[in-house]
């Protein structure tokens, strides 16, 4: 299978199976199109049809172009084939049972009351609640544990706000630490707050002890504060603003992300990007609402096709500011075509209810983060272990042919399949998709790849 | 006349041979947690070998 697309002045041709790129002239991206399934003087006269009178265009010209094509499909890297196929779930199957990652709900609570937040303000559809140190301690057991042979192990402080329950935070990285080496792992710890409690002692320990900070921001100030709103209806950007930058300017270079939602209100979001950029941050996120249908802040058909001109826009930006001198990142155009990720880890899905799982106050196991609340995914307790394993071989066998969808999208092994949380919302089945969100998933890809091919180009062709 | 310019990209059907070695982070934990991708994760492997 191939995809070919124009953006940003380039013709670009993806094989998809040999993950190549190829940025083509003209005549042979028409030639390309009408390859498969033609001989060669049928797709050269056609050619030669389409072009005849076009200066500077021979028929040799033509078969030329045409012999690059067949020796680019000898070569495997044009109409390659899908053959991965009975690779599916191997790697699942080969490290069942083990987990590498966690989610810890450290606070089912909130300072903010955001109308438009997946967890309820933080309380998942449930109590307000805090996690222990006791539960937090025996979760990072449970980790290695079951973490097998895997050395890094990611836990990710999330919430509700983990900051109203940073005393356990600190406690519980302290003690990851005294016990990392005799276990032979290395944690990995991410931070993802609204920044309200950020103060001197957070950054100091962020800093020193987070591989990673997810700092919530959407913007403009107008924007922001539309959503992100305290209890008592006042909006956050100006309290947060400078704790952010102060962080992130004592941060020494370490990952961060400020991370940002949009909805049907800004869809313009590439303007919060703006935003973000001239309040000096660099390291950016900004994430399409994930809400019911219906919902006020939910993106509708007619936003589409301005979030996709944004995505294109933000492409032209950074190839812009990169020539500039400041760049710029964007976490879902970060592609690295030379060095991304194994064929397995393409097919074999998110690794949610497998390898990742979400941990809540109060101990109990969920596929991830957006199924806590919901009780039939309770996969089972950090004192048990999994105990629904109906429900953790559903998501075990999630790999990426288990959509039927996704056999004919292009897309599909930059997206493993997408999200098993999005699918199962949006069509009561973990093996659906989110259709509205794999459109702009694909768009995301074309700019991302675009991008990633303008660079290369410089690199390789200058 | 060259009409077509290859990038270099990791041959995916080559990256079949070695398994996986499942070190690379979770596709999710790193900050989007809505919007799941995996293709701008990095291969662990070859950031060791860098």
């Amino acid at each position: 299978m191939i995809h070919q697309y124009k953006l940003g002045g380039y013709n670009i041709v993806l094989d998809v199976c040999s993950g190549s790129v190829h940025v083509v002239d003209e005549v042979a991206y028409d030639m390309i199109s009408l390859f498969e399934g033609s001989d060669r003087e049928t797709v050269i006269s056609a050619a030669a049809e389409k072009y005849a009178g076009r200066e500077g265009i021979t028929r040799r010209d033509l078969e030329e172009c045409y012999d690059q094509v067949a020796a680019l499909r000898d070569a495997g890297q044009l109409f390659t084939p899908d053959t991965f196929e009975p690779m599916a779930g191997s790697l699942k199957e080969k490290t069942a049972g083990v987990v590498k990652a966690l989610c810890l709900h450290v606070a089912h609570t909130c300072n903010l009351n955001c109308a438009y937040c997946f967890a309820s303000q933080g309380k998942y559809h449930g109590e307000r609640a805090v996690m222990s140190f006791e539960v937090g301690k025996q979760a990072l057991d449970f980790l290695i544990a079951n973490s097998g042979t895997r050395r890094n192990l990611e836990v990710d402080f999330f919430g509700g706000e983990p900051l109203m329950n940073f005393q356990v935070v600190k406690d519980l990285v302290a003690y990851a630490r005294s016990i990392e080496k005799e276990h032979h792992k290395n944690f990995r710890f991410t931070l993802t707050t609204n920044g309200l409690l950020i103060d001197d002692d957070v950054i100091d320990f962020a800093n020193r002890e987070m591989s990673n900070v997810v700092l919530s921001l959407d913007g403009r100030k107008e924007i922001h504060d539309r959503y992100r709103v305290d209890y008592a209806g006042n909006g956050s950007w100006e309290r947060i603003v400078p704790k952010f930058q102060k962080l992130v300017a004592a941060r020494g270079g370490k990952n961060y992300y400020m991370r940002g939602t949009f909805t049907h209100a800004n869809p313009d979001f590439l303007q919060d990007i703006q935003q973000m950029l001239d309040l000096g941050f660099t390291e950016l996120s900004m994430e399409p609402v994930v809400c019911a249908p219906g919902d006020p802040s939910a993106l509708t058909e007619e936003d589409f096709p301005v979030v996709c001109q944004q995505y294109e826009k933000l492409a032209e930006l950074m190839l812009r500011r990169d020539k500039e001198g400041r760049p710029f990142t964007f976490y879902h155009y970060m592609l690295d075509l030379s060095g991304g990720p194994c064929i397995y880890k393409r097919i074999s899905g998110c690794g949610s209810g497998t390898e990742y799982m979400a941990v809540t106050p109060w101990g109990d196991l969920y596929p991830c983060h957006q199924f806590v609340g919901d009780e039939k995914f309770k996969l089972g307790n950090i004192w048990d272990g999994v105990t629904n394993t109906e429900r953790r071989a559903e998501f075990a066998a999630c790999n990426v042919y288990a959509h039927p969808e996704c056999r004919d999208c292009w897309a599909r092994l930059y997206c493993s399949g997408g999200c098993a949380a999005n699918a199962y919302h949006a069509t009561g089945a973990i093996t659906g998709i989110y259709e509205y969100g794999c459109r702009l998933f694909r768009k995301r890809m074309e700019c991302a790849i675009m991008v990633a091919a303008a660079r290369a180009l410089d690199a390789q062709y200058a | 006349m060259e009409h077509i310019k290859t990038i270099k990209t990791r041959n995916l059907c080559e990256s079949a041979k070695n398994g996986g070695c499942g070190e690379c982070q979770t596709s999710c934990q790193s900050a989007c947690k809505t919007s799941c991708g995996i293709a701008n994760q990095q291969c662990e492997s070859s950031k060791d070998r860098k």
